[in-house]
């Protein structure tokens, strides 16, 4: 093992610039001749644009433009796309309602885009815009998941009858309805997902260049995938060709998921800048972003088991209907269809497997991707409902958990639902959960808190979920407009320090420290000597960015895989150099070495040779510098046992977690610090969920939660400290053995928490989140 | 925020007339409801009277009677304070525990109380210690002070200058956290001097004031237990996202419950 290679918890190497106060995020860029963007948001949840008058605003001082719908479609940029198909059960693809950067004739949620207002400071861009003057004709709003589709419904979009986007169906109906036909007992269970405000700390930001020498457009932005946003920008915005779209996403502070998407703003500034000829900077306060940023989860769905007298799982069914929000965001299709049902067997063997999800328009923010995704829903709705069907059958949670897991030995492993899982060992993780939370030793605990008052209880969740993001050909087949590669290049300079290039972004993750580690344990170059270069369209090839848990599972390949050739290429250089058969080169610990000789060369010096090709042949090209594309062959697939102890007071409601146990396997950990950090942050995230974070829109559509006043985020004394562990398998699909940990905590620990609570308390369920007030009235109750 | 003059006055007095020329004049002291309330644009004064330059309203003083606290104490300095500490110490545990570590070291006790927001912790204190607040022109009991929400007994150009607590026997203030903003949706400051008893409610309605019928119980049995029997109204209560009315009826007995059980 190299000195800071894999499997080493090297201090990260970002750290210090951020420490010291040199992170460079978007809004910390500056230029000269900056003027500064305001948007005209919607006060109304539902409204017609009788008219807009834009004079005072024009003539306010300071002002440089301002523009509406009506210019943005005269110069034919956008609207806003989707980038995955989904077929509605009428073989249809999924209704998709125009989505326009700036409003056009209709908006429809409070902080929709009206208007763009430009000035030469930000406070006469805010004077200005109070005096854009819209007439409104307000309609009433739709804001209930659940009820957006009822018939009598206020319609949102002409193109989507009945608020319906989608009607999705997945497996076989017909053997589902028989197997519950037959089944020994069912279990039910109506839940619902809360919406969630993903709150990144630093807040979207963009500024637009426009360079009338080279016509080329630069757009600073918040970005978690910057070709991504280049190519949706130029393909299907016509913000500026490819090669004339320069996107740089600098320091990235925090995404999960929310900076993923293409954004009215991004666009709206990426041409207005061009317009005015101007910089131009709009850098979101944290009101806007509670209202503009993509929201996450918001389903309301009833779940059945069917289950034979052993208490097996014979069948599931599962009817969702999923809010998108006023319009579909980038991947919005994707995150309540495939991102979801796909993961409905979760650790078990449950042959049969039926579901439908209805995706609902709704006079909300839109709805997308936000950490976990998908998996968070599945997950949550799975393990509550397992613990509901072993109180149904009169069997201990971890007990019906045992009896219907995937065993070891039947991986790679094909579900009912699409996905073949690639290697888990659930036994071996659950035993080790249950140790670590001395779950035995549980009663004695419970006995002992009753003496003071006090309600214990304890709750396990056994997840799975789809990391590595994922194999193109899967995606294509499912209607993704893109493939989910990653690219790399592994450039050695002259003197023998080495630049990385990733088509990944960290938002924070620390690939700048854990893909250095890859490369020095594969090439033997000192970490000192490494640098990883990501963010910016010109400097890095096509890359795809980081969601999902992809980084190292997709990306961190394709950095091996450009070692490799660097290898394979450097063996030649070697033999050149040395005078042998290449064939008898051999590379390790950075020396390239004849065969049973002690003759050699570092690898730093057959770069600087490579460099200086003064004899070389034909054949040998000089360089030193490799690109390599990975597309991995399947997802991957961690999974574990969390297991969460809790304290309620009954006489409050207030729940207090105790402790904390997960044992997760995410196959080999590069950096076991980074890897730990990402799980605390994951179940202090899923903790927020369950316990916390309740977005709420009233009916009239206003967002009564658009503050850190009146939205709950978990801080560090909502969760106690954490006893992690691992049970890793090895996934015979991804070359360096790696699944990926970011969401894992984000999926894991909603039902596991709340699965405590509903034992302390003897109830069937309890909805998220488990607010002091809702748990007081369960216990009242239950008593 | 929108464009205001700025002034910088060193003493009461001055503060006091600039306030009076002031179009629509404002006292700024810790500014972290304030500030917030102008950047959101909500609030648009004309001039801003900056009490932080005031030497005279800093400190805290104490006799045998009671500790007397300037209106420009910053919570922090009230929760570090070993005068306050010494002879209320539920007082300086309640300011330990206000906001953060920045609005401590920033937000003070005059602004606290002449902002009165409903969900404050300083008013319970107030009410419950029979406090006196003493301004540039008079003095005022804390009965008389709190009149509504966000509302108090201050003239437009007074400003407070001090807080004055009486020492009590016995005191403890018992705040049930708002789960977002960690202010109270409910708070119950109980103090016991001799026989009498005063109970400070605060978070439970519009605006901070004595729980009566929880101190007629108390005033004759002083147990926790004694409370079992007081109704408390929930028709009065706030009701929003965070706590229903009758759930924060429930927590005025129980937070008086767990205070007076503190006290003894
Ligand atoms: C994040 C956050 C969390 C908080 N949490 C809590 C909490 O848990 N509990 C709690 O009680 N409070 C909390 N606060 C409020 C805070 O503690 C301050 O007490 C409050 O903001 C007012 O004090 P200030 O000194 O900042 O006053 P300012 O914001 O400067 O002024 C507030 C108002 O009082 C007026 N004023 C100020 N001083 C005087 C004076 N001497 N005489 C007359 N009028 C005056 C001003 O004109 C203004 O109208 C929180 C605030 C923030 C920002």
């Amino acid at each position: 093992m190299a000195e800071n290679g894999i499997g080493v918890s090297v201090r990260r190497k970002e750290d210090k610039r951020y420490l010291i106060g040199k992170g460079n995020y978007t809004d910390d860029i500056n230029v000269v001749g900056q003027t500064y963007a305001i948007f005209v948001r919607s006060p109304h949840a539902h409204a017609t644009i009788n008219g807009i008058e834009l004079a005072a605003a024009e003539t306010s001082a300071g002002v440089v433009a301002v523009f509406t719908g009506d210019d943005l479609a005269a110069d034919g940029i956008g609207p806003l796309i989707c980038g995955v198909t989904v077929t509605s059960d009428d073989g249809e693809p999924h209704r998709a309602p125009a989505h326009p950067a700036l409003a056009q004739g209709k908006v429809n949620y409070v902080g929709d885009h009206v208007a763009i207002v430009i000035a030469e400071t930000l406070a006469q861009a805010k004077d200005a815009a109070e005096k854009v003057e819209v007439d409104y004709g307000i309609l009433p709003a739709v804001t209930d998941t659940g009820s957006a589709a009822d018939e009598g419904q206020q319609q949102i979009h002409e193109a989507a009858p009945n608020n319906i986007c989608f009607n999705w169906p997945l497996g076989d109906k017909e053997a589902v309805e028989a197997a519950f036909a037959s089944a020994h007992k069912i279990s039910r269970l109506d839940l619902i997902n809360n919406r969630m405000v993903t709150n990144p700390i630093e807040p979207r930001a963009v500024l637009g260049e426009y360079n009338t020498g080279t016509e080329e457009i630069t757009l600073h932005l918040t970005s978690q995938n910057p070709h991504l946003h280049r190519l949706v920008l130029s393909a299907f915005n016509q913000l500026a060709p490819e090669h004339k779209l320069r996107i740089v996403a600098p320091d990235v502070g925090g995404g999960f998921g929310a900076k993923i998407f293409i954004y009215a703003e991004e666009l709206v500034v990426g041409w207005a800048c061009r317009k005015v000829n101007r910089p131009v900077k709009w850098t979101s306060d944290r009101t806007e972003a509670f209202l503009s940023d993509a929201h996450g989860r918001d389903h309301v769905t009833s779940a059945e088991m069917a289950l034979d007298k052993d208490g097996k799982f014979l069948a599931l069914r599962v009817m969702t209907t999923a809010n998108l929000g006023a319009y579909i965001s980038t991947f919005g299709t994707m995150v309540p269809s495939y991102l979801y049902a796909f993961l409905f067997a979760g650790q078990y063997t449950t042959p049969l497997i039926y579901s439908e999800v209805k995706a609902v328009f709704t006079n909300t923010a839109p709805v997308d991707a936000s950490r976990g995704a998908g998996r968070p829903e599945a997950t949550f709705m799975l393990e509550r409902l397992v613990d509901v069907a072993a109180a149904d059958m009169g069997l201990d949670p971890v007990e019906i958990r045992r009896r219907n897991f995937i065993p070891v030995d039947a991986f790679p492993y094909q579900t009912p639902v699409v996905q073949c899982y690639d290697s888990g060992d659930y036994h071996a993780a659950l035993d080790k959960a249950l140790a670590l939370a001395d779950y035995d030793g549980f009663g004695a605990r419970a006995e002992e808190a009753k003496t003071r008052g006090m309600l214990r209880g304890i709750g396990l969740s056994s997840y799975v979920e789809a990391c590595g993001i994922a194999p193109s050909a899967a995606v294509g087949q499912l209607g993704a407009g893109i493939g989910l590669w990653e690219s790399a290049q592994v450039r050695f300079n002259p003197t023998g320090n080495v630049q990385v290039f990733t088509g990944s972004h960290s938002s924070g993750q620390g690939h700048e420290t854990t893909f250095a580690q890859l490369v020095t344990e594969l090439l033997g170059v000192p970490i000192e000597d490494i640098e990883v270069i990501h963010g910016d369209t010109a400097k890095t090839q096509f890359g795809m960015g980081t969601y999902g848990s992809r980084s190292m599972a997709v990306g961190g390949v394709a950095i091996a895989k450009a070692c490799e050739k660097l290898i394979a290429k450097g063996k030649k250089i070697a033999a050149h150099a040395l005078e042998a058969a290449e064939g008898d080169i051999e590379f390790a610990d950075g020396n390239f070495t004849i065969a049973g000789t002690d003759k050699a060369m570092s690898i730093a010096e057959v770069a600087f040779n490579a460099y200086v090709p003064h004899s070389y042949p034909e054949d040998l090209e000089p360089g030193f510098d490799e690109n390599a594309f990975f597309d991995p062959l399947n997802f991957s697939f961690p999974g574990g046992t969390h297991i969460c102890e809790v304290e309620i007071d009954p006489e409050t409601g207030v729940v207090e977690i105790i402790k904390y146990s997960a044992v997760d396997d995410f196959g080999k950990l590069i950096n076991p610090m980074i890897v730990e950090g990402q799980v605390h942050g994951g179940i202090t995230h899923g903790v927020g969920q369950a316990l916390l974070e309740a977005c709420h829109y009233d009916s009239e559509g206003q967002l009564i939660t658009a503050s850190f006043m009146d939205y709950a985020m978990p801080r560090a004394d909502n969760v106690p400290s954490f006893d992690i562990d691992y049970a890793p398998t090895d996934p015979p699909d991804n070359p360096l053995g790696v699944k990926g940990c970011g969401e894992a905590g984000a999926i894991g620990a909603p039902p596991a928490v709340i699965n405590a609570i509903t034992n302390a308390l003897g109830v069937k369920h309890i909805d998220m989140p488990a607010t002091p007030e809702k748990v007081w009235r369960a216990a009242q109750g239950a008593a | 925020m929108y464009d205001f003059s700025y002034h910088n006055p060193k003493n009461v007095a001055d503060a006091v007339s600039a306030m009076n020329e002031a179009e629509d004049g404002k006292f700024v002291a810790g500014g972290q409801t304030m500030i917030p309330t102008m950047k959101h644009r909500l609030a648009s004064p004309s001039d801003i009277i900056d009490l932080r330059g005031i030497a005279e309203l800093s400190g805290i003083t104490v006799d045998g009677r009671g500790i007397s606290i300037g209106a420009m104490t910053t919570h922090a300095e009230v929760a570090a304070s070993s005068d306050v500490q010494a002879m209320i110490p539920a007082l300086a545990a309640l300011a330990a525990n206000i906001g953060d570590p920045a609005v401590r070291n920033c937000g003070t006790i005059g602004g606290s109380v002449a902002n009165n927001d409903p969900a404050a912790d300083y008013p319970a204190a107030v009410i419950a210690l029979g406090a006196t607040v003493k301004t540039s022109k008079r003095e005022i009991s804390a009965d008389d002070f709190f009149t509504g929400m966000f509302e108090t007994a201050l003239e437009e150009d007074e400003l407070i200058t001090a807080i004055s607590f009486p020492k009590a026997d016995a005191a403890a203030y018992m705040k049930f956290e708002n789960p977002a903003s960690r202010y109270a949706i409910v708070g119950v400051f109980v103090a016991k001097t001799g026989n009498d008893v005063r109970v400070g409610i605060t978070g439970a309605t519009p605006c901070a004031h004595r729980g009566m019928r929880l101190e007629e119980v108390l005033n004759s049995n002083f147990s926790a237990d004694a409370l079992e029997s007081v109704e408390i109204p929930v028709a009065k209560m706030n009701a929003d996202i965070h706590a229903s009315a009758e759930y924060r009826a429930h927590l005025v007995k129980v937070m008086t419950r767990r205070a007076v059980a503190a006290c003894s």
